[in-house]
């Protein structure tokens, strides 16, 4: 089991809690867990990463284990304790704007 | 008995004002979509039920919302604006070539005859159409392939396809607007398009009178004269009479011709409606005084409307997108400003009233009248 933190706004899209919960057969990457992520809540697709691409859009970020993993390549295996559900995948909207 | 709901898009969320028919006593709903950038809502001609909103956000991109009930409640449909093709480049603000890039929805037009099909204007600048309610989008190419698409540049607030005219006596046709493109029109349900900017002159662009690179900030029709289009480009007032082949200025005796709204009485197909701005650098009302004129002539004699307007201290903007008109009798005007305030009156023009005050900065304005 996967733990995923979203953003208040991307909570409010998906009308789900701070907190999600996510089952990924296979390697635990920050792809794998976002492909699941948008297969369960289509409507935070293009919110996070790009349709097309896939890129993160700039103003997001990805956290883990007091580490920021949002420049790790896509398909780079998650610390253990985020595949074991120890610690949480946190996405987080950068400080900015208004 | 007749009522009008009006649908306000702010910085930071989107607002319903509702009143019945005598405009008085005003209900306000929201914020909806708090905290994002709500750039327009307009509800289908076809089921006033039936809304669409666009809502953006710097952090989390573009999304579209429907509402079944009013605005009520709201539901997510796609957000998925892909260009067709290779999406090519047009021209950046130094020159060069830039690939087309999506980031918004400006501005969104229902279908004058289905509910279910509305038009998406988008920067960068194109033009999409959904058949499903907003389910899935496909982009109607044959704007972006007009032989001058490689030469459009961005206005300041960016390559923004921000107007969608459909003509109610010829599905077939309709025009558009893009900042600063110009104004194109097609003949074919968007399979071609026409540039239509003779006439205009615009001192920014190498060539005054070039075919495209005018910087029109909002064009507007009345339904039984589809025609006749008046423009507010970023300076000059101009109208023209053969469904935009060529144009006139018609800035007349404004106090600045510089400005971004422009509209057309319900009632009276020659009465229009502009809020001069000082200039393209001062982005506020001349004097200090928020002043809507009003032409009965079709252009060219404006007489100043300051009743229930602030004439003194006022350095609001009103954007191209937030001025509007109702279908009652007599006709009510509706405008909202980047200071949060939304203004009407109930009268045509002659004296105004504010309805709420104190929003985040107003983006858009559409008003729709309840049977």
């Amino acid at each position: 089991m996967i733990r995923v933190v979203l953003p208040q706004h991307l909570q409010t899209l998906a009308r789900t809690g701070s907190e999600v919960t996510l089952e990924i057969t296979g390697p635990v990457t920050q792809r794998s867990v976002l492909d699941a992520l948008e297969a369960r809540y289509p409507v935070l697709e293009g919110a996070i990463r790009d349709h097309v691409t896939k890129k993160r859009r700039p103003f997001l970020r990805y956290f883990a284990c007091a580490q920021d993993l949002s420049h790790d390549p896509p398909g780079t295996p998650l610390p253990d304790a985020v595949a074991s559900g120890a610690e949480p995948y946190v996405i987080l909207g950068a400080i900015a704007g208004g | 008995m007749s009522g009008v709901r009006v649908l306000v898009g702010t910085r930071k969320g989107a607002f319903i004002l509702t009143s019945d028919g005598k405009r008085e006593k005003w209900d306000v709903s929201g914020p909806h979509f708090g905290g994002w950038e709500m750039y327009h809502i307009k509800g289908s001609p076809v089921n006033p039920n039936r809304l669409y909103a666009s809502q953006s956000s710097g952090w989390f991109g573009q999304q579209i919302q429907r509402s079944d009930d009013g605005g009520t409640t709201w539901e997510a449909v796609n957000n998925k604006f892909v260009y067709d093709g290779v999406p090519g480049t047009h021209q950046w603000y130094d020159g060069t070539p830039h690939p087309w890039e999506f980031k918004r929805v400006w501005h969104l037009e229902p279908s004058l005859t289905d509910a279910d099909v509305v038009y998406a204007g988008v920067e960068d600048a194109a033009m999409f159409r959904s058949d499903d309610g907003g389910n899935s989008w496909n982009e109607m190419p044959g704007l972006r392939a007009h032989g001058t698409g490689s030469q459009w540049a961005p206005g300041a607030g960016g390559l923004c396809l921000h107007t969608i005219l459909i003509d109610p006596s010829n599905a077939q046709r309709m025009f558009i607007a893009i900042s600063a493109a110009g104004a194109f029109r097609t003949d074919d349900g968007g399979v071609s398009w026409k540039a239509i900017n003779r006439g205009l002159r615009s001192q920014h662009i190498p060539e005054p009178e070039a075919e495209v690179g005018h910087c029109v900030h909002r064009i507007a029709m009345h339904r039984s004269r589809p025609s006749v289009l008046f423009m507010q480009k970023h300076w000059d007032v101009l109208r023209t009479d053969d469904s935009g082949d060529t144009w006139r200025e018609v800035s007349g005796n404004l106090p600045s011709d510089f400005g971004f709204v422009i509209d057309v009485h319900a009632h009276e197909p020659e009465t229009i409606y502009v809020v001069p701005i000082k200039s393209d650098s001062e982005h506020y009302p001349p004097g200090g005084k928020l002043r809507v004129f009003r032409s009965r002539s079709g252009g060219n004699e404006w007489e100043p409307l300051t009743r229930g307007l602030p004439q003194s201290d006022c350095y609001v903007n009103v954007l191209r997108d937030a001025m509007t008109v109702d279908a009652l009798d007599p006709c009510g005007i509706y405008f909202g400003t980047t200071g949060g305030q939304v203004y009407g009156s109930s009268n045509g023009g002659d004296s105004w009233a504010p309805f709420v005050r104190d929003l985040p900065a107003v983006m858009s304005v559409e008003v729709q009248t309840l049977a």
